[in-house]
């Protein structure tokens, strides 16, 4: 089969995405022009037959399942959050980070009610405790989860944690680990069946750059 | 990508969208290969899909209360009420194909979607021949689609046995499946691990997930690798199988020629084991079908006897569906035109003399569109002016201008 068109890869916004551009960078799949800033939004590397654009992470796996991306680099947490219709390829092992629970220091579940959890990740927290028999009242928030059990408005949070320093500044601490995250290689999979090879290439590069 | 369907049963092309040449194309496909149409009813006892709703490949059924009170669904599927409304042939294979609705809610957004359904199912005692038949049947429906397309194919019964044999409990079953599905080879290792899976069959399970892009070499090393793990006979079959399909398929350079051999590009088939199913209902041969450029597959099918034996059935089934609604967007991609010509005409011109006109210009299959005023917004390839005395005089129109 052919493998000359150009492989679209949406990588995320931010330091995770910089870090995933390195590590595609010393795999071999050069586009100086990324790092040159301005307004541009695609770029292409012909030489390497590659093509990048930046987009928001949790907007990664929409691109790649869609098929306007034909790979991305993605957070567990948005895989297991969305759970999209897609190949994961490969743990880049890189922007690790835990999904958990946490609560006020003085936090007891006495399990008279719905436990009220606070999170970004709703699916994630239904299935973590759907998974117990827990009955809960989730209480959707888009940011500054953290706030919540500290106002009364829940008993626990279900978030991110990377090194806890948020935590213990505002009195919490992690109740139960649910899931490690960190990014992930995922594929379209009708594009992977059109163009394996080239994908399968990127994939053993980047697998190599994480063993060194 | 405007699609042309070939040979659609004599209809002026240009009368019939792209997906409707589809579906006559398909049929005579399936006709030719002695399959009879079967048409069925719009609505089902909900109860059949409440009983096996793992089956659907969509949850959200359309439920209604019908005069005698009975909860009834409009049809989500089709292969569950041909399963429900035939018998098992006394004898050979009942084979069917269908083109019919079916009705589910949006999961995504609000509101209720008409989707449809081509596709065919063979019922009976389901042998070598069915098998590579139906998977055939499967490539000429991509082929008939046009352009660049892969049917991959696996064997979920083969697969099952080989967790079962290397000793996953039915606690993790259906997790390592799932990893599977997603090729996801470093949680697999991890779960595999955690299951108590010895390290040399853990070996085989991953490796079953990178065979080579090469069928008929995918073919061999999955043998291999299979080999003394599961039921011999049932793997033979499976080689059988594949290698005779590829020997039919492989090699046609231009498949269209004879009318019914399937097409075999380079890389059509691929034999790729991380295409998984709900062994609770399928247990053979599974597949399923992408196009180049739609970003999901457009085709899926496989062995179905799991079901059959739930449904209290004693045959064996096999049978695809293609989605036609994925087809739509593909082959229906927008011309950029919403007539060939339009022709205007004056409140002078005699009736007759603009009818004869637009039928003139029409007679190599444009489409004619007879006004009086340019419509507002309307793009047209052609424009073309009665004059005073009944000539017309051709002028060109720019795209979008009026």
């Amino acid at each position: 089969m052919s493998n000359k068109k150009m492989i679209q890869i949406a990588l995320p916004k931010g330091r995770l995405g910089d870090k995933v551009y390195e590590m595609l960078d010393k795999a071999g799949y050069s586009c100086p022009e990324i790092l040159e800033g301005g307004r541009k939004l695609i770029f292409e590397s012909p030489e390497t037959g590659v093509c990048y654009f930046w987009v928001k992470p949790s907007d990664v796996a929409i691109y790649v399942e869609r098929g306007a991306a034909d790979i991305g680099i993605v957070g567990k947490d948005i895989l297991l959050e969305y759970e999209p219709e897609v190949y994961e390829l490969l743990d880049l092992g890189i922007g690790k980070c835990r999904m958990a629970v946490a609560a006020k220091e003085d936090f007891r579940d006495d399990k008279a009610g719905p436990l009220r959890v606070a999170t970004k990740f709703s699916h994630i927290a239904m299935e973590h405790y759907l998974d117990r028999g827990r009955d809960i009242d989730i209480i959707h928030l888009n940011g500054s989860i953290e706030l919540a059990p500290l106002l009364g408005l829940s008993d626990v949070i279900v978030d991110i944690v990377e090194t806890g320093t948020t935590l213990r500044e505002n009195h919490l601490h992690v109740v139960e680990e649910i899931v490690p995250i960190s990014a992930r290689l995922i594929a379209n999979k009708a594009s992977y069946k059109f163009n394996q090879a080239s994908i399968d290439r990127i994939t053993d590069a980047l697998a190599a750059g994480k063993e060194n | 990508m405007m699609q042309q369907i070939p040979d659609a049963a004599g209809v002026r092309k240009s009368s019939l969208r792209p997906v409707e040449q589809l579906v006559f194309a398909l049929r005579e496909i399936y006709d030719g290969f002695g399959y009879s149409r079967y048409r069925m009813s719009k609505f089902e006892e909900y109860d059949l899909y409440a009983n096996h709703k793992d089956f659907l490949i969509a949850e959200g059924v359309i439920t209604f209360t019908d005069t005698n009170g009975k909860l009834m669904a409009l049809k989500p599927d089709v292969t569950l009420s041909i399963v429900k409304n035939t018998q098992d042939p006394a004898s050979g294979v009942q084979k069917l194909y269908y083109n019919e609705n079916v009705y589910r809610i949006r999961q995504d957004a609000a509101g209720y979607q008409e989707i449809l359904q081509t596709g065919l199912e063979a019922i009976g005692a389901i042998d070598d021949y069915t098998l590579c038949e139906v998977m055939e049947l499967a490539l000429l429906s991509l082929h008939k689609a046009g352009g660049r397309y892969v049917l991959e194919i696996s064997n979920l019964g083969l697969l099952s046995e080989l967790i079962d044999a290397c000793g996953v409990s039915a606690v993790y079953k259906a997790q390592v499946l799932a990893l599977i599905g997603e090729k996801n080879r470093h949680e697999l290792q991890r779960l595999l691990e955690q299951a108590g899976v010895e390290a040399a069959d853990l070996e085989k399970i991953l490796a079953l997930l990178r065979l080579d892009e090469d069928p008929a070499a995918a073919l061999s090393q999955a043998e291999q690798i299979l080999k003394g793990k599961v039921n011999d006979a049932k793997l033979q079959q499976f080689v059988r199988v594949v290698k005779a399909l590829l020997a039919i398929c492989g090699g046609q350079a231009d498949p269209t020629a004879d009318g019914q051999t399937a097409a075999q590009p380079e890389g059509a088939i691929r034999l790729d084991f991380s295409l998984v199913g709900d062994p609770n209902y399928y247990d053979g041969v599974i597949f399923k079908g992408y196009l180049e450029g739609v970003p999901k597959s457009v085709l899926s099918g496989g062995e179905y006897n799991a079901l059959m034996r739930k449904m209290g059935r004693k045959s064996g089934a096999i049978g695809f569906a293609v989605y036609m609604d994925l087809l739509e967007r593909y082959l229906d991609a927008p011309e950029g035109y919403d007539t060939d010509i339009v022709l205007i005409y004056d409140k002078d011109t005699p009736l007759e003399a603009v009818r004869a006109r637009a039928e003139e210009l029409g007679r190599d299959g444009s489409r004619v569109m007879a006004q009086a005023r340019i419509p507002e917004g309307i793009r047209y390839r052609k424009l073309v002016r009665f004059d005073g005395s009944g000539d017309a005089c051709g002028k060109e129109g720019p795209d979008g201008e009026q």
